[in-house]
């Protein structure tokens, strides 16, 4: 009884999944990123591509790791070729950075705008653009109603969004299907070799839509994402 | 079809200083210790003073003249002012100094519904601005021009009838010069009548080939060319509208008749817009125009649309729009594009990416949007230039080394502390910051290029802090004596 009980409810839930966008991987196309335990945590467990995602950046350190993140789930997403749109404030990404996280800095096009209102509309405009893989975009905030429009634009075109904004003490609600947040963590010791290692974070999912939410630590190896071992549970560390 | 102004200057001058209109009043300039009249108006003519008359004789006989200093070039100013606005009834519009602007009307009479109506349009207008214009047509300017300036009636010479239009005016007006003019005076030619019935031959002997050249122009043998005020554009179509137009939908549906036409006429020849400009003629005389740029031929009428209706805000139509204009100066040559059904082209080519680019250069500015690829620099602030184009590909390979995400543009100054000379930090304060560093790498020297500019090498480092937040610092220079200024420069991932 007990089991035909959540056969039904499992069966339920896939197919609300499905009427919300969700799509269970087709068979023979491997969907993951690579990011291992972490995208157990979304629905399906896999990283919903058509959707929009937040992250959010307290200071200039985590906006870096967070371009970091971003621009190596991108490289996964434009292995088989494609255009990103990076649209931000004047200046602020470097473009010969991206080769190290596997993206070809001139498949990627900047857009420089200071004012928010202008970021909102060429995002908007960007997403439903169906010719473009991914989109970032960084901006001061965003409301709930905002990030609707951006939902309702992907939904047509297919395009993954990441909007990179700043972290207030107080976030409101977003229809995006989730909100990070990635802090920079020691990068990993080379068997006692001077010198940097490999670069690390620690990979925060505040809210996931239909998912659940934790932290992990990611490490970026050789172009790839190598998941860490032990959930990093590391409370009392402190921002920046 | 020629234009004369028979009062220009003093015109232009009334209409500058409302006035002046109905006082006698002449514009003067010295002449050889005389003050000589160069133009009068037509109550001064009334009155007895004429063009040519020095003021004190000329105030003999009109007591209250009103003398006024003439500014030389006034005339090409105002006749190249009267020749742009005539651009709205024919593209090839060419000055006639001193006193005369000639446009090239074919092919343009019929759509003002015949070259009567034409001429009428034209010359009511100019009278309405407040110049005494006289206009004829003919097949050439020579006649045209004579015409115009002698004939008594019948402006409008049909095609082929030059000889008969020209026999009964003066030899003047065949555009001579003054000895000649002289000359034929002389032997008694009142009109050109007796001119036309004399050799060729005997004509050069006895005058030169100029009296030649402009009867043969005045008869159409010899082609004559106009100066074409504004080149025109090969690519232009024109919209009259029947009633004045107000609104942004009158606007919007204007431009899209004329896309319509215009995108017909490139697809045929495999050509794209680049560039393309909307001018619009006000009611008021004035004219606006808006231009939309786009990153890659298109004769796609809805993405152009698209680009325009962007626009429309601009364009303030005052009373109304009369006439709208589109010139496409800049065309590429498209290639073809096969329908894809299966692949999905999502590539730097893809047609939706171009067409998205042009919307937010037509929203934002062009200069928004960039690309970058590599340079062959070190220096970090110029290793990187402006692509060209969305397609240009990179020449030389991006760097390997280690670059931080983000870059400042300012370097920031930053206090450290290191324990040897030459060896990274083991702490540095940025904005009251304190970073205990944990693991670094470096140096690694950029020299300045010294042909560009000469200071400081740099020695970066990259360093990681307890917190693990990565950083990009430099040292400026070399150690010398703990004096060292250190930077932070960037944020590693």
């Amino acid at each position: 009884m007990a089991t035909a009980k959540r056969e039904l409810i499992d069966k339920l839930q896939k197919e609300i999944l499905q009427w919300e966008g969700y799509k269970p991987p087709s068979i023979g196309i491997r969907g993951g990123l690579g990011l291992g335990t972490l995208e157990a945590a979304f629905p399906n467990g896999v990283f919903p591509q058509h959707c929009v995602h937040e992250l959010v950046c307290a200071n200039s350190e985590q906006a870096a790791a967070s371009g970091g993140l971003v621009t190596g789930i991108l490289s996964m997403l434009m292995q088989k070729g494609g255009v990103c749109v990076w649209i931000g404030r004047a200046k602020r990404l470097f473009a010969p950075a991206l080769t190290a996280f596997g993206v070809a800095p001139h498949q990627v096009i900047f857009i420089s705008l200071h004012k928010d209102k202008d970021t909102l509309w060429v995002m908007e405009e960007a997403l439903k653009c169906s010719g473009l893989t991914a989109v970032v975009c960084e901006l001061r905030d965003m409301d709930f109603k905002q990030s609707r429009r951006f939902q309702l634009a992907v939904e047509n075109s297919k395009v993954t969004g990441f909007v990179l904004r700043n972290a207030k003490d107080k976030l409101s609600s977003t229809a995006c299907a989730a909100r990070w947040q990635v802090r920079s963590l020691p990068s990993t010791d080379l068997n006692g070799l001077p010198g940097l290692g490999f670069l690390r974070w620690q990979v925060d999912l505040l809210k996931v839509r239909n998912g659940h939410t934790g932290s992990w630590a990611l490490a970026w190896q050789d172009g790839h994402f190598v998941p860490g071992e032990e959930p990093v549970v590391n409370e009392e560390r402190q921002v920046g | 079809m020629a234009i004369w102004f028979r009062h220009l200057l003093t015109d232009g001058l009334a209409r500058r200083r409302p006035e002046l209109k109905a006082l006698p009043f002449v514009l003067v300039a010295p002449v050889k210790n005389k003050i000589i009249i160069t133009a009068s108006s037509p109550a001064a003519e009334q009155e007895g003073a004429f063009t040519g008359m020095a003021v004190a004789d000329a105030r003999a006989a009109v007591p209250e003249l009103l003398a006024i200093d003439d500014m030389p070039g006034q005339a090409a100013k105002l006749l190249r002012l009267i020749g742009l606005g005539c651009i709205r009834y024919t593209p090839i519009v060419s000055l006639n100094l001193p006193d005369g602007v000639m446009l090239d009307i074919s092919g343009c009479a019929h759509l003002w519904g015949g070259e009567r109506e034409y001429l009428k349009e034209i010359v009511l207008k100019l009278r309405a601005a407040g110049f005494d214009a006289r206009a004829a047509i003919a097949d050439t300017p020579g006649t045209a021009w004579a015409v115009a300036r002698f004939a008594q009636k019948r402006p409008i010479i049909a095609s082929g009838t030059q000889a008969a239009a020209l026999a009964d005016l003066p030899p003047a007006a065949l555009r001579l010069e003054p000895e000649i003019l002289d000359r034929l005076q002389k032997l008694g030619f009142r009109n050109i009548r007796p001119l036309l019935a004399i050799a060729p031959q005997s004509l050069r002997r006895r005058f030169g080939t100029g009296l030649l050249l402009r009867m043969n122009q005045a008869l159409g043998h010899v082609e004559e060319h106009l100066e074409a005020l504004a080149t025109p554009v090969s690519y232009t179509e024109r919209l009259p509208s029947l009633e004045p137009i107000r609104t942004a939908p009158g606007i919007e549906i204007a431009i899209e008749k004329l896309l319509e036409i215009l995108c017909l006429r490139l697809q045929a020849e495999g050509l794209g817009v680049r560039k393309a400009i909307l001018k619009c003629h006000r009611i008021d005389g004035r004219k606006v125009q808006v231009g939309i740029t786009t990153a890659k031929g298109s004769h796609s009428i809805s993405h152009l649309l698209r680009l325009f209706k962007l626009q429309i805000d601009k364009i303030e139509p005052a009373l109304g729009i009369e006439l709208f204009l589109m010139e496409v100066p800049r065309t590429e040559e498209m290639v073809v594009e096969q329908e894809q059904l299966w692949a999905e082209a999502k590539g730097l080519g893809d047609t939706s990416l171009a067409e998205l680019l042009d919307r937010i250069s037509g929203r934002v500015g062009a200069a928004a949007i960039q690309r970058f690829l590599p340079a062959e620099h070190h220096w970090p602030e110029r290793s990187i230039k402006l692509a060209g184009s969305l397609t240009e590909q990179p020449q030389t390979s991006w760097p390997e080394l280690p670059r931080p995400i983000r870059l400042l543009n300012e370097p920031e100054s930053i206090e450290v502390m290191a324990l040897v000379p030459d060896h990274p930090p083991k702490l540095f304060v940025h904005k009251g910051k304190r970073h205990m560093i944990a693991k670094a790498d470096g140096p690694e020297r950029i020299g300045r290029e010294w042909w560009q500019d000469n200071g400081q090498h740099r020695d970066y480092y990259v360093v990681e802090d307890t917190d693990g937040c990565r950083y990009w610092v430099f040292r400026s220079g070399h150690y010398d004596g703990g004096d060292a200024q250190w930077y932070l420069h960037g944020y590693f991932a």
